[in-house]
């Protein structure tokens, strides 16, 4: 056996190695030093997410080791990347709430899930063969359920945990189902070997086929909650804890959009026309419109960013449609704006309610009379996220919408024109919450003033300066098209 | 009698159905928690029955089966330890007293 190629997954084993020391440090070092642990780990995830740009042993080309199971390439490395800078600033977001009096106990076992769901969401964008796919899901999705219970004492968590583990269970059992089908159809689990014998497959049974795809499809659905496979989204976002749920909805929803674009393309991609077209097409102007739609009525912040992230995957979607280099290339800066103006609006809502509990857009009213900062802050957010030009957000936009129309067919443009209404729609609810906190007057619920915990600024800085300087400093972009070779 | 393919795949399609229908019916979360097993059986048969059948030269539909059990073992055991915890709060295993959070 070639032991050398142990190091193409340099990133894989640094991030157990990360994990063993943390472990250790929670288990076996004095209560003393256990109380450090949530700095040492952000340091510590810190240097791991510098040691990633380091290009070691990749070069320019693609790398698969054990037999073609595991793959890794520029693209690979710098998608995984851009999800290590997002669970830097959630680590970083979650450091006040983990040591607050009820979680003191439990915080190791906090950062010790999270590294082993990164672990599982790096083996689901580099796995190459079915196998180490599922395993890469699992591990992803299941200790995101520990996760959702984690406040044991708050009985929403455990109700969202009970909904989160249900739901995934029952679309792993139905990803499973169509993956059984497709090994029926073709014999073999390796994506590229699928790839080789789907035509003559898609020749022989159509319609068996056809249904693979789908069951496949709604699997991968529930994980990025699309539509119709959205509804256990809002209960799950408003139950869990606020820094799980920036997780939930920015890395975990990021690497599955980055997996979905493998399976959809690598593995499927020879029988678009025949097969998945259509579905892909439903699913997108379904996700976009129903988000945006339940979206304008909710009252509960955290409620409302769940409709809204649903409404952002349809966009991904739109950025997987356009399977080009371009198209990767967007897809990859979208999650990237995407992270860094989610993760800002879940700061402020983290930081009001670790300091008071308030989550109710009511309570929002006259906020920047109270805390300027943290107003000027959630408008940038909200901006960024609606796609209003000076901020990142537009670009994004732009950017998924120019790759999807480089396919040049007339249902792509009417596809990208619904996508395009819909960005109007959804001004105008993001605009609802920018309006309570400016506009509208101050009352006995508005947030009293208070100063947020040094952590909690430091992270929002972080995704200040992220959504200010990516939309107009071109580099990041450019950087990003160079890894795609454009 | 010659035992085909098919004997095996129509039972497994009927026990993922059944999965699916309690899945959906039953409000006792155990109960649904029984059928998500009975799905998962059912793909498990499914892997097999293909590798055995169709294409018996390699067996990495019965290694997918090994793993794949490992997996719904796991997601029970962890799905039964929210459900205590659910029961411990709530004082009832029903799905339609999970409804607080609507709006």
């Amino acid at each position: 056996m070639d032991y050398s190629q142990f190091l193409a997954m340099k990133q894989e084993i640094s991030l157990l190695v990360l994990f063993l020391l943390v472990f250790l440090n929670d288990t076996f070092l004095p209560a003393r030093a256990q109380s450090s642990i949530g700095k040492i780990t952000c340091l510590l995830f810190g240097l791991f997410t510098l040691w990633g740009f380091c290009p070691v042993v990749v070069g320019d080309s693609v790398v698969s080791a054990f037999a073609g199971m595991y793959e890794t390439s520029p693209v690979i490395v710098a998608i995984k990347n851009i999800l290590n800078v997002g669970v830097l600033i959630v680590l970083i977001q979650s450091l006040k709430w983990t040591s607050s009096e009820h979680q003191l106990i439990r915080r190791g076992e906090f950062y010790e899930l999270l590294l082993v769901t990164l672990f599982g969401m790096y083996l689901m964008i580099s796995g190459r063969h079915f196998l180490v796919f599922i395993i890469g899901l699992e591990s992803a999705s299941l200790p995101l359920a520990a996760m959702v219970a984690f406040n044991k004492r708050r009985y929403e968590s455990h109700e969202a945990a009970a909904k989160y583990i249900l739901t995934a269970v029952f679309s792993s059992a139905i990803l499973l189902m169509g993956l059984s089908f497709v090994y029926g159809l073709t014999g073999t689990l390796y994506f590229h070997h699928i790839a080789e014998g789907i035509v003559s497959a898609a020749s022989a049974n159509v319609v068996l086929l056809v249904i693979a795809i789908a069951f496949v499809m709604s699997g991968m659905g529930f994980k990025l909650s699309l539509v119709p496979f959205h509804l256990w989204t809002a209960d799950v976002y408003q139950g869990a804890p606020t820094s799980v749920t920036s997780y939930l909805s920015v890395i975990s929803k990021g690497s599955a959009a980055f997996a979905f674009l493998v399976i959809l393309w690598h593995v499927f991609g020879q029988v678009y026309a025949d097969a998945w077209e259509w579905m892909l097409y439903a699913l997108i102007v379904l996700t976009i419109t129903i988000g945006n739609l339940f979206a304008i009525r909710q009252k509960n912040l955290k409620r409302f960013l769940a409709f809204s992230s649903i409404s952002q995957a349809g966009y991904i979607m739109l950025g997987i449609i356009g399977n080009n280099p371009m198209g990767e290339a967007a897809l990859m800066y979208y999650i990237l704006v995407y992270i860094f103006s989610n993760l800002a609006a879940f700061g402020v809502i983290g930081a009001i309610e670790n300091n008071c509990g308030k989550v109710s857009m009511d309570d929002y009213n006259g906020l920047y009379k109270t805390n300027p900062r943290l107003a000027v802050t959630m408008m940038l957010a909200m901006f960024s996220l609606a796609g209003i030009p000076p901020f990142a957000g537009f670009f994004s936009k732009f950017f998924i919408f120019t790759s999807a129309i480089n396919q040049g067919s007339i249902a792509i443009y009417v596809l990208v024109l619904i996508a395009l209404i819909n960005t109007i729609i959804s001004l105008y609810y993001y605009l609802l919450v920018v309006k309570a906190m400016f506009i509208k007057d101050e009352d006995e619920f508005t947030v009293a003033p208070f100063r947020s915990a040094i952590s909690e600024r430091i992270g929002m800085w972080i995704c200040v300066a992220g959504i200010l300087a990516l939309g107009i400093v071109s580099c990041f972009y450019d950087s990003l098209l160079n890894v795609v070779g454009l | 009698m010659d035992i085909t393919i098919l004997y095996y795949l129509v039972p497994s399609l009927i026990m993922f159905c059944c999965g699916v229908y309690g899945f959906i019916t039953r409000r006792n979360m155990i109960a649904m928690l029984i059928s998500l097993e009975l799905m998962l059986n059912s793909v498990d048969i499914n892997f097999v029955v293909f590798n055995r059948f169709l294409y018996p030269e390699n067996m990495e539909g019965m290694f997918f089966t090994l793993f794949a059990i490992a997996i719904a073992a796991a997601e029970t055991a962890l799905a039964i330890a929210i459900i205590i915890n659910v029961f411990r709060e709530a004082k009832n295993i029903s799905v339609d007293d999970l409804s607080k959070m609507k709006h």
